[in-house]
């Protein structure tokens, strides 16, 4: 065989590989989305009530605006493209990683050990094993939003701005998915959640509703160099408002998902670590 | 084949007197207490063998099903599965073994079972073809077409047994571990269940390795019979040794033996 002929065969296994993984992913979501709608009053008051709890969010900064023009220079409807685009990046995150938020169950139960004896990578059976449609209550009021924040953010759009806030969600679902995974990782070690972690994450989609700035200079530098929220919120709506013309500002969101090396590898220490428990 | 050498586990386990005082006193101090769950332990197991892995509770039988499985790793020691290392390479290791834990479901509890064995296929990539054949004579030997429409948390208990059972060899293992298979079940499905594994090592020749408190399920499947007590192995034989020079049933037998142990 040519070595072009053997990188072909490669490829190809690699590709097989994706594709069924692919696969499998969506057959987790098909058999969770069956198994939710076994319980349908739930699921309709889950969503509703979801979607009603980031609706006051919204409120409480509409009435803000109603008696101050601006926040430290930032408009209303700056604020609220910054927030749309963080609840976007957050309700994506929870849909898809919040698998890790019952890990802890999981881990104390003992209900890990299978996932171990099946040939699938651990995170994505973890994922696979919980996906919250319910949150697509949330989900709905951050696309309702996101549009609304568009639309109403006056921002004159040209292809790197479009990039940008593509840019801009897509760190942001990376950087949430990370913290997820790190609060899983914990538990290997606690063998129980960690309900400090929420800070990082809910707490984290309620004050990113203001550009992290806004917070002094201590806050700013914490969020771009400990957990990178600005490096997905901030800078790149400076290069968006207009506020700053350096191209460097746009790719900043894709910097951030250094965040996800650490968490991952905090992950593979703590799988190292898991003690099963009894019988 | 199957071989483990000089393989020790150990545990820490957290001691506290009762009460709410001594519960808050451990939240700082806390004393640990070192278990041996496995101290030295060797044996081989050849293709196609069944063996009855039998001991008190606590005896280090889980421990040993799971380093085997993959999911612990031994302190020290060297475990060898069909010439892998289980805790090396996981994800290729596990394609060729299933394991059944008694006590744990591996079904999703609200979706008919038949649902969760096509999530299987997915997961170990079984083709079409493999998965029906598998499918249709588990089947037709664990009388399974009445169950597969049902969720899994509508089942008796002997009925979620034998699709627990099915579906750990949907992949057609080589081996196959069970933690107490029989755990709670009535006769009916208890005889069931081993008529199955009977059938099962007879046609495929998979390896079967059971852990179990019941002395009929040693009786009547396996041959040989491994002894654990304290982490230690104490017998390695088969059954008439164990009965030599005693007439009385097999439980005293047993519990005899124990005590002669004093484990």
């Amino acid at each position: 065989m040519t070595a072009s002929n053997k990188l072909t065969a490669f490829n190809n296994r690699i590709n097989n590989k994706k594709k069924s993984s692919i696969k499998l992913y969506f057959h987790y979501i098909s058999i969770n989305i069956r198994c939710m709608m076994q319980y349908k009053t739930s699921f309709f008051l889950n969503v509703t009530g979801q979607f009603l709890v980031s609706f006051t969010v919204f409120l409480s900064m509409f009435f803000m605006f109603e008696r101050f023009r601006s926040v430290e220079g930032f408009t209303y409807s700056e604020v609220l493209l910054c927030f749309s685009t963080m609840l976007l990046a957050f309700s994506l995150a929870e849909m898809f990683a919040r698998g890790f938020d019952t890990f802890s169950g999981m881990v104390r139960g003992g209900d890990f050990d299978r996932i171990l004896v099946r040939p699938r990578s651990e995170i994505m059976q973890v994922l696979g094993s919980k996906f919250e449609l319910t949150r697509i209550g949330r989900m709905l009021q951050a696309i309702v939003m996101f549009v609304y924040g568009i639309m109403a953010s006056g921002i004159a759009w040209n292809f790197s701005r479009i990039i940008t806030i593509i840019f801009m969600i897509t760190g942001g679902t990376v950087i949430f998915s990370a913290l997820f995974l790190i609060y899983a990782a914990l538990c290997f070690f606690t063998l129980d959640g960690l309900e400090f972690m929420n800070v990082f994450t809910d707490g984290a989609r309620e004050f990113g509703q203001y550009p992290t700035a806004i917070y002094g200079k201590k806050m700013l530098l914490f969020t771009t160099f400990v957990i990178p929220y600005s490096l997905f919120q901030y800078y790149p709506l400076l290069f968006l408002t207009g506020r700053s013309d350096n191209i460097i500002l746009m790719f900043l969101p894709l910097v951030a998902c250094w965040f996800m090396i650490p968490a991952f590898l905090l992950w593979k220490y703590g799988v190292r670590h898991y003690k099963s428990s009894g019988s | 084949m199957i071989t483990m050498e000089n393989v020790c586990k150990t545990y820490k386990i957290a001691k506290r007197n009762a009460g709410f005082a001594q519960a808050c006193k451990s939240l700082f101090r806390r004393e640990y207490e070192t278990i041996r769950a496995l101290n030295d332990v060797s044996f081989t197991i050849g293709d196609g063998e069944m063996v009855g892995y039998i001991g008190p509770n606590g005896a280090g039988k889980s421990s040993t099903i799971k380093i085997l499985s993959g999911i612990l790793t031994p302190d020290s020691g060297t475990v060898l599965v069909d010439g892998r290392v289980p805790q090396k390479n996981r994800i290729e290791h596990v394609k060729h073994i299933g394991v059944v834990f008694g006590q744990r479901s591996q079904l999703w509890w609200d979706v008919p079972v038949i649902d969760s064995f096509e999530l299987l296929k997915d997961i170990y990539s079984i083709p079409e073809s493999d998965y029906k054949n598998n499918l249709e004579e588990l089947k037709e030997l664990l009388d399974l077409s009445e169950l597969l429409r049902s969720p899994a948390r509508q089942l008796s208990l002997g009925q979620r047994m034998r699709c627990e059972i099915a579906a750990s060899l949907l992949h057609s293992p080589r081996i196959l571990f069970l933690d107490e298979p029989t755990i709670g079940l009535d006769a009916v499905s208890k005889l069931a269940v081993r008529d199955f594994i009977l059938k099962l090592n007879k046609t495929h020749g998979t390896t079967v390795i059971l852990t179990t408190h019941d002395m009929q399920d040693i009786e009547a499947l396996t041959s040989r019979i491994i002894l654990i007590g304290k982490g230690r192995i104490l017998m390695d034989g088969t059954l008439d040794d164990i009965k030599k020079g005693s007439d009385s049933n097999i439980d005293e037998t047993i519990a005899e033996l124990y005590r002669t142990y004093e484990i």
